[in-house]
């Protein structure tokens, strides 16, 4: 099968929507002509016209809400947010209302909405361009949230996040974009919101990473198996809705977990995902349950500094390997 | 009018008597605003209402019936008890819903006004807020984004002169807040809200203008609430005076005294009209009374969607 770019599995996904579906259209800044801050959307003005490909004043808040409106009147829209951390801005209509609607109104007008986002850092792009902010989405009922780590899930992700009736936050990692290539379909293909994935069988211990993280954990497992520790890692994909059964069911086939995280210490997903995973299956645990995530500060600038606030190979597999001592 | 006007009376009591368990905000004394407006539309256009959205969602043709149970968090409900006062919506009548945060509902009808132009519906879409909302940062991104993409949308400001308890003169330094449209490129303008015939007429000159043309345009509405912001508010920032001057010029005397005047309606006819919309009231409060409370497991219901 052909191999490409995550950053263009999640064009074509796009684009064979669009071409399928004339209620969809893209808004945000600077999506048309300029191709996004990223080049995902090069090309895309050209083929859909500027009515499908709206470019906006930067007014986050103002574009959410303009897409919730034009989706509670039929329409799908799917909205870029340049940077995640510009979510923040957005984050009234986003809470207060995508999220709500549906509930508040009785179940009498739902909000199919995409708002794709790139997050994470490790581009020196510092405090307010690399965050990792799905904790703060994910705390939010009515919403879904999806962080896909491969060219083949962003595609099937994306599709599914396209269809599904209700806001979909879609995170994409910018280090991803044009460094990971693989397999995708040239069909349109959809894989369903709350599976989660096994990158890798082992039998010793799980990890379960999302994102950019799933990359470093495979390559630590690649490192670990000389040393006699075989690693299962698992990808949630999609961490609202959550698919718990996957991964307790290979923590019990293990006995130990380390969960992996690129977003800061405090509240973070994995803590949720630690909770529950103690009050489900205690007995099942060898050792405790092991957090490896960024840490408690802003993203710095020096490449030095943010290599030590996010979690790096050596952090991971120095965190495993505490756990055979 | 007398609909939202009895309405609220009936709120009211509930409210005073402890029936009713959340808060609310209350029309009276605006009713001409959203009467006069919504009088100018369409069945199909599309409207978004506020935290004070009663008397748009009766105006916009809501069952009496369902606003009350909703009020009184029955299943029958609009919302099915799960939305209250604020947040109650009758998509199907056009009407996408109050909203609690102020100034939530510009951009939701902004978009909304994007897509009846993408669709080419020729549908109009009437965004309803108060004064307090003009200093949100979402209404100048709406707005202009209204204006750049001439969108078919008429952003109502309903000046009650006080964003809460905060008087609208402390919160801006211009004294028309209509002025705010030449920031946008657009018109604007400020009328009486308490005469409904100008309200109406005012309407429904914009309304055909934008149907021809699709533009946005601000128009506001000088009005007055009667009573206080919600059901907690000792109102120690205006007067009993200014109260009791602003009820001279309430909306329905004014219509009513047009009426009569015009020898359009006869006493008798307007008392039928009271005691007609008074039963109305009464059996909608009857209804709420009557029906039950949704079931506790209901809570978790409808938080999201199904797929088809």
């Amino acid at each position: 099968m052909r191999e490409i770019y995550y950053l263009d599995a999640i064009r074509e996904a796009l684009t064979q929507k669009m071409e399928t579906d004339e209620r969809i259209f893209l808004i945000g800044e600077d999506v048309g002509l300029y191709g996004g801050a990223f080049g995902l959307t090069l090309g895309m003005l050209e083929k859909f016209g500027k009515d499908r490909i709206m470019d906006t004043p930067i007014s986050e808040q103002g574009i959410v809400g303009i897409a919730i409106g034009a989706a509670l009147m039929g329409l799908r829209p799917v909205v870029e947010i340049m940077f995640s951390d510009f979510l923040m801005l957005a984050l009234e209509q986003i809470a207060n209302q995508a999220a709500k609607i549906y509930y508040m109104f009785g179940g009498k007008a739902s909000v199919p909405l995409v708002i794709r986002t790139p997050g994470g850092g490790g581009t020196g792009a510092a405090a307010q361009h690399s965050q990792s902010l799905e904790a703060i989405l994910n705390h939010i009922p009515g919403i879904k949230v999806i962080m896909p780590s491969t060219p083949y899930d962003a595609k099937g992700l994306f599709i599914s996040a396209i269809s599904d009736p209700n806001p979909v936050i879609f995170i994409e990692h910018k280090l991803l974009y044009k460094k990971v290539k693989g397999e995708v379909p040239e069909n349109i293909y959809s894989i369903p919101l709350g599976k989660a994935d096994i990158k890798r069988e082992g039998k010793d211990i799980t990890v379960v990473a999302t994102s950019l993280m799933v990359h470093k954990v495979l390559k630590v497992a690649e490192n670990l198996l000389s040393k006699g520790i075989d690693i299962e890692v698992i990808d949630p994909r999609t961490i609202k809705p959550l698919d718990l059964e996957t991964i307790l069911n290979s923590i019990k086939k293990t006995g130990r977990v380390v969960l992996v995280e690129e977003a800061c210490y405090t509240g973070g997903f994995t803590s949720f995902l630690a909770s529950e995973i103690q009050a489900r299956i205690f007995d099942w645990l060898d050792s405790p349950i092991t957090r490896i995530t960024g840490l408690d500060c802003p993203i710095p600038y020096s490449p030095v500094l943010e290599n030590a606030v996010i979690p790096s190979e050596e952090r991971i597999e120095k965190g495993i390997l505490e756990i055979f001592k | 009018m007398l609909q939202i006007r009895y309405f609220e009376e009936q709120v009211d009591q509930l409210y005073i008597r402890g029936e009713v368990h959340g808060t609310g905000h209350l029309y009276i004394g605006m009713e001409a605003v959203a009467v006069g407006a919504i009088s100018a539309l369409e069945k199909n256009d599309i409207i978004t209402s506020t935290h004070r959205g009663h008397g748009h969602c009766i105006a916009k043709g809501a069952d009496l019936k369902l606003m009350m149970a909703e009020l009184l968090g029955k299943a029958t409900g609009y919302s099915k008890g799960r939305g209250g006062s604020m947040h109650i919506a009758d998509v199907s009548s056009g009407n996408l819903g109050a909203n609690g945060i102020v100034g939530g509902g510009i951009p939701i009808a902004t978009g909304a006004a994007l897509a009846v132009k993408k669709m080419k519906t020729n549908q109009i879409v009437l965004c309803f807020f108060g004064d307090g909302a003009t200093n949100q940062g979402v209404f100048h991104e709406s707005i202009n984004m209204a204006s750049i993409w001439s969108l078919p949308i008429i952003y109502i400001i309903e000046n009650n002169r006080y964003g809460m308890g905060f008087p609208v003169e402390k919160a801006v330094n211009i004294d028309k807040l209509s002025k705010r449209s030449a920031a946008y490129g657009i018109e604007g303008f400020t009328i009486d809200g308490n005469d409904v015939i100008e309200v109406y007429k005012t309407s429904a000159k914009l309304i055909k203008k934008i149907r021809d043309d699709s533009i946005p345009v601000i128009l506001e509405c000088d009005t007055y609430r009667w009573k206080g912001h919600s059901k907690m508010d000792a109102e120690r920032y205006r007067t009993k005076e200014e109260v009791a001057s602003w009820k001279k010029k309430c909306p329905i005397k004014k219509y009513k005294d047009y009426l009569l005047g015009e020898g359009i309606l006869k006493p008798e006819e307007i008392e039928k009209i009271e005691k007609d919309v008074q039963a109305e009231i009464t059996s909608a409060t009857q209804f709420a009374k009557e029906s039950p409370f949704p079931d506790p497991e209901e809570a978790i219901r409808d938080v999201y969607a199904q797929i088809d």
